[in-house]
């Protein structure tokens, strides 16, 4: 198991692997925004939870499309299929490496990009957090909607779609997390909820994933 | 031992085949042959567990099956020996060194995948074969773009394949030279109904 998450990450690092493409959308999405809304800090502190967050979630799906199409592609899809790895592990693996080189990144230079944005000091914790909690249902949802879709040509908007309404519960409680942080007020319920849904899609959904993608190969 | 009775394959809707029967002892291979389109590629999908058979069955064990498409799952931005480490690792083999050597791919062991030509890349995913230490081999269309010296070198592989107890089924068109092998001709199990039977609605979404 440990074999594919070192290949996956290896492919991610190495030329045209698609690592930094979420990162650079991310920064640049940071960057604009005050371009665009103007650089009034009150109105900044304001949106900046929720465009970090928006950010992130839309990092995550740019990447999406590749989790599988790549191995279904060249065959690698089918030979691991047929491998004596159970295709649930097979997902598992797959979110996970999505996780750590889309993802992760992402969590890691939030702060910066909270900087940027004003956002109000008692909300760093609570960023780094909520991040670091929602983003996994991110990557579990994410590899859902790139199993329904592998074999299709240019799936990528189709993923979008599934995935999209799918993502809004998350970026909904996320976002809340921050933005009562940065009021001072208490965030346990959001956060209940965020890591509840983070929970639940890691436990359930790798299941299902390998269900459509089996479908998907015959 | 390995038996299929009575199988019904289809490609989506379309069932191809039907009543396919064979059986395949130890040390001995069985070559498909048939005109293109007539399932060859199903019927080996079918039996490696890719999709499921319309009918009938495949008695086989569990997890002794290795099976090769026609693409070959080569990563181009790994090396050679990482991509055959990578599936070492996956069925639990660990070394690949023999496998390098049978395949004369020692002098490439370390250039990315992308570099190989088309044949060379037919025998790095034909290692992955001999690195996946698996009783039987089930091979669509393994020689394509093999030079002649590459299609014996693989000939030798299988016979050392063979030799030491294994099976193998491939789908081939050309003479690959072995002993013992059978040849099974598809187009006598050419599927007669239109459609399976019990397709319908339910077939595009289970």
């Amino acid at each position: 198991m440990s074999a594919l998450l070192i290949r996956d990450l290896r492919l991610a690092l190495r030329a045209g692997g698609g690592f930094g493409l979420g990162l650079a959308f991310f920064l640049i999405l940071a960057v604009l925004v005050p371009l665009g809304v103007g650089p009034d800090p009150g109105t900044l502190a304001r949106i900046a939870p929720g465009i970090l967050w928006l950010g992130a979630l839309l990092a995550c799906l740019l990447s999406l499309d590749r989790i599988f199409a790549l191995d279904f592609e060249d065959g690698s899809l089918d030979l691991l299929a047929t491998a004596p790895v159970p295709l649930e592990a097979v997902v598992t693996i797959k979110a996970l490496a999505h996780w750590l080189t889309t993802a992760l990144p992402l969590v890691l230079v939030s702060p910066l990009m909270g900087l940027l944005l004003f956002l109000p000091a008692e909300a760093y914790l609570w960023l780094i957090l909520s991040l670091t909690l929602g983003t996994p249902a991110l990557s579990v949802i994410g590899t859902f909607g790139a199993a329904l879709t592998v074999g299709l040509k240019r799936g990528g908007l189709l993923v979008s779609l599934l995935v999209l309404p799918l993502y809004i519960p998350t970026l909904v409680f996320g976002a809340e997390v921050v933005a009562r942080g940065a009021q001072g007020l208490t965030v346990a319920t959001p956060l209940a909820l965020l890591s509840g849904i983070t929970f639940g899609a890691v436990a359930l959904l790798p299941f299902a994933s390998a269900m459509v993608l089996r479908i998907n190969l015959r | 031992m390995f038996q299929v009775r009575a199988l019904a394959c289809a490609r989506g809707s379309l069932l191809l085949l039907e009543g396919v029967q064979f059986s395949l002892r130890r040390g001995h291979a069985l070559v498909l042959r048939g005109p293109n389109g007539c399932g060859k590629t199903t019927l080996l999908r079918t039996i490696a567990g890719l999709q499921r058979p319309i009918a009938g069955e495949i008695d086989v064990e569990a997890d002794i099956i290795a099976y090769a498409g026609h693409a070959d799952g080569i990563k181009s931005t790994l090396t050679v020996a990482e991509n055959l480490q990578f599936w070492a690792d996956i069925y639990g083999t660990k070394t690949i060194d023999s496998a390098l050597d049978q395949m004369n791919l020692r002098g490439l062991a370390q250039r990315m995948a992308q570099n190989l030509s088309a044949g060379q890349k037919r025998r790095l995913g034909l290692a992955r074969l001999i690195v996946t230490a698996r009783p039987i081999w089930v091979l669509d269309e393994p020689t394509v773009s093999l030079d002649t010296a590459s299609v014996a070198l693989f000939a030798n592989v299988i016979r050392d394949h063979l030799g030491s107890g294994g099976m193998a089924l491939i789908a081939t068109h050309i003479e690959l030279g072995l002993p013992e092998v059978e040849v099974l001709d598809l187009s006598a199990f050419k599927a007669r109904l239109p459609t399976p039977g019990d397709g319908g609605f339910d077939e595009a979404f289970l």
